[in-house]
């Protein structure tokens, strides 16, 4: 207790510490205009006084718990908690209520929630990732440049994927089917973790743990799947195979932020940089394209990976303002 | 999520008897125990009839010296820790300062009952958390909450924001900075009286 703050600097006053922590902290989070530089700043500033990172420390606290209550409060069910009944019957009670009713039960936009009541849309950008915790213990993890439209009822739970990649976590509940729809098909969950995929008009749902019914629309055929299957469907066709526990954990590299390459070529290796970044990769020839790499990559950094292709690779590398073009 | 970089406490680690608590776990520690703790704290030192400026540096003086401390050890108990620090602090600058005001020692007085007062139930139902995050928002200025509901619901950046409210980004950044201490103040401090009033 006798010793005085380990650190360089004397704080200065707490108010003006507490502004300076909140603007890194909003700058920070917004990500778009944070630059290394800026990154730097913030540690500098953070190691020079322990009354620096408390105040940061604290104010992160409060954004992150400002988020967690978001994602709780936005699949409330109607009906359910008694705050939002009442204000669901009485939607358009002007700008203050339309705010607090945003955050109730908004995922991307506020007035398609005001639209349509019971629905809520999710949605990612390129590049973005978002856990939603559901009202009904389960949670649904979406991938990059995903949309997902939630609908609850008191006897279904009916989840679209209208686009993109999610990992769901469902809690099981007989007597409320969870089922997710996508690209035509439905995946019924029986007690599941699993990820769904939509591809254009194909659909891959690789089973965690548990089982889920995989129902083809358009094959009419249905499968039960088991940890470790993955099924592949299409408008015509359904078939399933299995993976192993390596090869899922591959699939899941996303959540961890890195792409997991294993003997792949550079045509699907672009595919999934392309996925995830605004800046493409394009593949110049079908030489370059057949070449097979093995690695764990993260997924924004499409620089890197272009270094690699060049210093490793020995491929020809040519970058532009939105692509980067890769050719033997 | 950061992780505080090490250089910073470099100088105490070679003078430091035992094992030195990794940045990392003081950083745990302070927010799951020491920040459902100041809504009490700083009540208690606004008794001392001091002024809002006055009362944010005591407190960050307090916050300084128990992480210092945890640096080193974590506590057995940290509301003991806590307020132990700030009634020194307070007599040191009572001392400091030559007031001799009878509030001033009756309010440490005070200070006993609230160390030996259970910590409130921090378990949190998600209902009555959806509650106080509605309060919150409530409270906030229009263009503050605006802002807020734009960038953490609708998930829009600084300068989405900026166009679609057709104002400058600094305008944005401002309002979301001021959102944030706004917030903290309400969850961390008045929260409490909200608590106890239900």
């Amino acid at each position: 207790m006798s010793k005085e703050a380990i650190d360089t600097v004397a704080p200065g006053p707490a108010l003006d510490v507490q502004a300076r922590a909140a603007d890194f902290l909003v700058a920070r989070r917004d990500r778009q205009a944070w630059s290394d530089g800026h990154e730097e700043a913030l540690q500098t500033w953070l190691s020079e006084s322990m009354a620096h990172r408390i105040a940061f420390w604290r104010l992160e606290s409060v954004w992150d718990r400002a988020d967690r209550l978001n994602a709780l409060s936005s699949l409330a069910q109607p009906g359910k908690p008694a705050v939002l009944a009442a204000r669901r019957k009485t939607p358009l009670i002007g700008m203050i209520a339309a705010a607090v009713m945003g955050v109730i039960a908004i995922g991307t936009s506020t007035s398609l929630w005001l639209s349509q009541p019971h629905k809520t849309t999710y949605e990612t950008p390129v590049g973005g990732r978002q856990t939603v915790p559901l009202a009904d213990g389960s949670s649904i993890e979406l991938n990059t440049n995903t949309i997902l439209r939630t609908k609850f009822t008191k006897d279904r739970r009916v989840v679209e994927l209208v686009r993109g990649e999610a990992l769901f976590d469902v809690k099981h509940d007989a007597a409320r089917p969870f089922v997710v729809l996508a690209a035509n098909h439905r995946v019924v969950d029986l007690g599941t973790k699993f990820l769904v995929r939509e591809d254009g008009a194909s659909l891959r749902v690789a089973l965690i743990e548990g089982s889920a019914r995989l129902e083809a629309r358009g094959t009419a055929k249905s499968a039960v799947l088991l940890p470790g299957d993955e099924a592949h469907a299409t408008a015509r066709s359904l078939f399933v195979t299995r993976k192993s526990s390596n090869e899922m954990a591959r699939e899941l590299g996303w959540q961890r932020g890195v792409l997991v390459f294993q003997r792949t070529t550079l045509v699907e290796v672009a595919n999934e940089y392309n996925r995830y970044n605004h800046r493409k990769i394009v593949i110049g020839d079908a030489k370059a394209g057949a070449r097979v790499i093995t690695a764990t990559l993260p997924t924004h950094d499409v620089e890197g990976f272009a270094r690699m292709a060049r210093n490793f690779l020995g491929l020809r590398v040519s970058e532009r303002e939105a692509e980067i073009v890769i050719s033997y | 999520m950061v992780e505080t970089p090490e250089t910073g406490r470099a100088t105490t680690a070679t003078n430091t008897v035992g094992d030195p608590v990794r940045m990392s776990e003081v950083r745990v520690w302070f927010v799951r125990e020491v920040l459902p703790l100041e809504s009490v704290l700083i009540q208690f030192l606004k008794r001392s009839r001091r002024n809002r400026a006055d009362v944010e540096d005591i407190c960050q003086d307090v916050y300084m010296r128990v992480c210092a401390a945890a640096s080193e050890e974590l506590p057995k108990s940290t509301r003991a820790l806590v307020f132990t620090v700030a009634r020194n602090l307070l007599i040191n600058r009572i001392k400091h300062e030559q007031i001799v005001s009878i509030e001033a020692v009756e309010d440490l007085d005070v200070l006993n009952i609230a160390i030996d007062e259970p910590a409130p139930d921090r378990v949190v139902i998600a209902r009555e958390e959806l509650r106080r995050l509605q309060k919150v928002l409530e409270k906030l200025p229009e263009r503050i909450r605006t802002a807020l509901v734009m960038h953490k619901i609708d998930g829009l950046s600084i300068a989405e924001i900026a166009v679609r409210l057709n104002v400058g980004e600094r305008t944005v950044k401002r309002d979301l900075s001021d959102g944030v201490r706004a917030m903290a103040e309400i969850l961390l401090r008045e929260d409490a009286d909200i608590r106890r009033a239900t």
